[in-house]
């Protein structure tokens, strides 16, 4: 079994990022690393081929020939990765990156596919689907467990009020939850092993991609405008008088939290 | 967002200029690793310690470890968990030989985790720093046989292991101990005694831990020839490695304390109604002394950079209050707003009186743990040689400087803090209660001034001291301190003088009236070295290529340090050179 993890590089969500003026978007110039999300979908991956053996491949796409989120998953435990960084990907949108990314996929040829279902700083969550309709595979959204079982896979897919058991055949393109699994740390034993370990990068022209579907010019999404986060507002103190607990049922029921 | 974030751009340009592990890892004997390697490896370990050992520092300090009534002791919550991850990833035992499944990397390297593992929960972090010491012992002085046997699980922290010397009337005299060894007909001993003050003496962190003891033969010589070093497991150990049956060590009872209230302090008890407790002898009888001084530098520069590790959590801290809490209008603003106490002249200073004695801290500490590693695997006999020489005049400085220093940087954090500073909810008094210790434990700062300047001064009759001197004064001469020289040349002027009379003292057996210059020696020389450092690294950061903003502020806490900083211990020649006349006519024994 053979499953590659899409692995999206961003930068440092713990340092204050900086938006471009001219085009609205994040600044990323700095040194980027392993967008959280992602490394559920990596511990997912190296647990499946722990447990019905196979090897995990890591594809990712960045600017600058960006390698070091992909060296800390490389030192969780990916055998190998992928790589696709060109200039002429400035500005790519979310669907341009699907195609680099099934494109990139492609020369892997695996079995199973797993994403995060959004990522820490674009999060319009659109991507795994996109990747799944270019590769015209199925796609399971939301796993919080995955058990591989022959040629199908088997999906606790998490909803608002518990999980549904799905199938689905392979190969596909399934989406993993935030949280789900506790990613291990790379050790220091894995970091020096992760050197050694092959890491292919590719242009759109080794991919065989046509300029005019990626960059600004392929873009067909394009951001507006930009605001300001609106401050947060003062909490709701309730006075208990005997009926607090009511108070704050009826509060989490406005919520729907219950 | 976490208030400590790992200082690795800093760490790695002192590992670079001043502790040149570069040339380090060249060495046979040490593992290779690019140099370019080290700065991912130090992120992903300060992400590691932040993501899972920062969050139990708080608990650590409010829970604090406890004795059970089994005599087991229970750990504040998230300790079992952080310790079975640091385990795994394995940051422990990068620095130890790969025969016994370390990284084989330098000291100084291990140096830099270390420093981000104790800033990010100071109590948790000397249960590896204990560790690290038994095997130390172990691997200098134990037989091959001992080392294949307890080594490789010591190594990857399966087994944790403590330095037992301290006894209720041996403690800087170590001399006094009275725990006592009697040998067997297998070769064993049986060991019975009471040891106090023994740190992570009992807990379950790990499955086994391995009691290094300090104890007397029967017939053993009186003072410290008498004295042997035994290993004396918790759990005895069968011959396939598997745990065997309790050893007759016990736990009796746990300190309470003014910090580091996670880390166990623990009165020991060897032995029992029953007989002693099994203990194997490390070496030959009556060698103990002789193989702790061995292993001293390295001890003592681990509690040397505990002192870097609390100022650099205490200095983030502090900014970053600073740069939030808004008190007094500065003239630039507005009537009715007021401004945040980082533009008031007196904050600055007492930031940056943090910053440049930290960065001095961490060139001094590092420069003197790449000394530690080439005694080691220094290519020739004579770079061992000289290596031991200097190591050993600047450990006494790393351990006794730094730590005098973070006790006086926790003080200025809360200072910062104002009066939320005192508070314990904000967290920064925590920082002030935990390393108070760090002046006292692995030989008290006075100890440490009386054996700089009654042990490596005088060694080679000051010729070891006064080649360190010369180093010093030919970069004066060559113009590469950043145009810092001058306050250097009167420190050194100062030491020169001081060395002297030092020095007379001793060949008129005036023993007094050198120790009791001590102290203030210690601090002058320790200033003069680290401001040597800090010019250096100006003179490099602005030379080679560092972005303007480092190199800025890297010039900015080398001057205050230099110009600031180290004319207060220039001016403390008088002190060191007044005798102990007025010491015996003030203070009445
Ligand atoms: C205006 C604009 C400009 C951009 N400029 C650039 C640029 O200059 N260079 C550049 O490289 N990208 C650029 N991008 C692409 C962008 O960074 C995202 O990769 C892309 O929009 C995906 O959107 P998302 O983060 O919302 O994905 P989501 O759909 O929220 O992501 C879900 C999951 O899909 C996978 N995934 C998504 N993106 C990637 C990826 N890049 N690599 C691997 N896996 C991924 C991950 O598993 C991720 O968790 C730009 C995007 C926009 C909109
Ligand atoms: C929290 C904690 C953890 C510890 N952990 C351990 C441990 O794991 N293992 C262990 O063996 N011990 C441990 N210790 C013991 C520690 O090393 C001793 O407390 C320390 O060596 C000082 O000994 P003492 O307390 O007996 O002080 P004393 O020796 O009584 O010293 C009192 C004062 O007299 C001064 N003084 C004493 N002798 C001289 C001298 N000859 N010249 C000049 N001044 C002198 C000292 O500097 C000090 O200021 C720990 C102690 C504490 C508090």
């Amino acid at each position: 079994m053979k499953i590659a993890v899409c692995v999206k590089q961003i930068p440092d969500p713990a340092e204050e990022g900086s938006l471009d003026d001219a085009t609205k978007t994040l600044k990323r110039e700095g040194k980027l690393i392993l967008d959280d999300s992602d490394a559920y979908g990596v511990e997912m991956a190296l647990q499946l081929a722990d447990s019905a053996g196979g090897e995990v491949v890591l594809v990712s796409m960045a600017p600058n020939g960006e390698t070091n989120g992909l060296r800390t998953a490389l030192a969780m435990g990916a055998e190998s990765a992928i790589l696709v960084s060109d200039p002429a990907l400035q500005g790519t949108d979310a669907l341009g990156t699907a195609k680099v990314l099934a494109a990139a996929l492609k020369t892997a040829s695996p079995d199973l596919i797993l994403t995060a279902t959004e990522s820490t700083d674009g999060y319009t969550g659109t991507v795994p689907e996109q990747i799944a309709e270019l590769l015209e595979w199925p796609s399971v959204t939301f796993a919080k467990s995955i058990t591989i079982d022959g040629d199908k896979v088997k999906v606790e897919r998490q909803t608002e009020v518990g999980y549904d058991e799905v199938e689905c055949p392979t190969p596909c393109v399934v989406s993993v939850t935030a949280g789900v699994v506790e990613p291990r740390y790379p050790s220091f034993k894995g970091i020096m092993a992760a050197k050694s370990k092959p890491l292919e990068e590719k242009t759109i022209a080794d991919l065989g991609i046509d300029a005019s579907q990626i960059g600004w010019e392929g873009a067909r999404q394009e951001i507006v405008d930009v605001a300001e986060v609106p401050a947060r507002e003062a909490g709701e103190v309730i006075t208990d008088e005997g009926d607090a607990h009511e108070k704050i049922v009826d509060f989490l029921k406005e919520m729907k939290v219950v | 967002m976490s208030d400590y974030s790992p200082p690795v751009e800093d760490i790695v340009f002192v590992l670079r200029h001043i502790a040149d592990l570069e040339s380090l890892m060249e060495l046979d004997g040490f593992s290779q690793l690019p140099m370019d390697e080290v700065e991912g490896i130090l992120e992903e370990a300060g992400r590691f310690m932040v993501a899972e050992v920062l969050p139990t520092d708080r608990v650590g300090d409010t829970t604090g470890a406890k004795l059970q009534a089994d005599s087991s002791v229970a750990m504040p919550d998230g300790f079992d968990k952080a310790y079975k991850e640091l385990v795994k990833a394995g940051w422990g035992s990068i620095t130890f030989d790969a025969e016994w499944g370390g990284g084989g990397l330098p000291g100084t390297l291990g140096m830099a985790i270390s420093e981000m593992l104790t800033a990010t929960n100071m109590a948790f972090s000397l249960c590896p720093l204990l560790t690290h010491g038994a095997i130390n012992a172990i691997e200098a002085h134990g037989s091959e046989e001992q080392k294949s046997f307890w080594l490789p699980n010591l190594v990857s922290g399966k087994w944790s292991g403590t330095m037992n010397l301290t006894e209720p009337n041996a403690g800087s005299d170590v001399g006094a101990l009275t725990a006592k060894a009697k040998p067997e007909a297998d070769g064993t001993y049986k060991i019975t005694g009471q040891k106090i003050f023994i740190t992570y003496g009992e807990h379950e962190l790990a499955e086994n831990i391995i009691h290094l003891v300090l104890a007397r033969v029967e017939g053993a010589p009186p003072g410290t020839k008498g004295i042997s070093l035994f290993i004396v497991p918790k759990f005895l150990v069968n011959a396939d490695g598997t745990l065997g049956e309790k050893n007759a060590v016990t736990c009796l009872s746990l300190e309470e304390k003014m910090g580091i209230h996670a880390s166990p302090t623990c009165v020991m008890e060897y032995g029992n109604s029953d007989g002693g407790a099994t203990g194997y002898l490390i070496g030959e009888e009556n060698q103990g002394m002789a193989q702790m001084f061995t292993m001293m530098n390295s001890a003592r520069l681990g509690v040397g950079n505990s002192g870097i590790a609390i100022s650099e959590r205490v200095y983030q801290k502090s900014l970053n209050y600073a740069k939030e809490r808004l008190q007094g209008r500065r003239p630039e603003t507005q009537k009715g707003d007021q401004s945040p106490i980082i533009e008031h002249p007196d904050v600055k200073r007492n930031l940056l009186y943090i910053k440049s004695q930290l960065e001095a801290m961490r060139c001094l500490v590092y420069y003197n743990s790449a000394l530690v590693d080439l005694t080691r695997f220094g290519k020739t006999q004579e770079d061992r040689t000289s290596a031991d020489e200097r190591a050993g005049i600047l450990t006494p400085l790393s351990k006794a400087w730094s730590t005098d220093v973070a006790n006086e940087i926790a003080s200025v954090g809360i200072q910062i803090h104002g009066g939320a500073g005192y508070i314990e909810e904000t967290g920064i008094a925590q920082h002030y209660r935990d390393i108070r210790i760090a002046a006292i434990y692995e030989g008290t700062n006075g100890i440490q001034a009386a054996d700089l300047v009654a042990r490596k001064l005088p060694i080679r009759n000051g010729e070891a001291m006064e080649e360190l001197l010369l180093e010093i004064e030919k970069d004066v001469k060559e113009n590469k301190l950043d145009d810092l020289s001058e306050p250097i040349n009167d420190a050194l002027s100062a030491t020169r003088a001081s060395n002297k009379y030092l020095l007379e003292c001793f060949s008129e057996l005036k023993i007094d009236a050198a120790l009791s210059g001590a102290t203030p020696y210690l601090e002058l020389l320790s200033k003069l070295v680290a401001g040597w450092l800090m010019a250096k690294s100006a003179e490099i950061a602005r030379t080679e290529n560092y972005p303007k903003e480092f190199a800025e502020e890297k010039s900015a806490t080398a001057e205050f340090f230099c110009k600031q900083i180290l004319p207060t211990a220039t001016a403390l020649a008088p002190a060191i050179m007044a005798g102990d006349e007025i010491l015996n006519a003030g203070i009445n024994v």
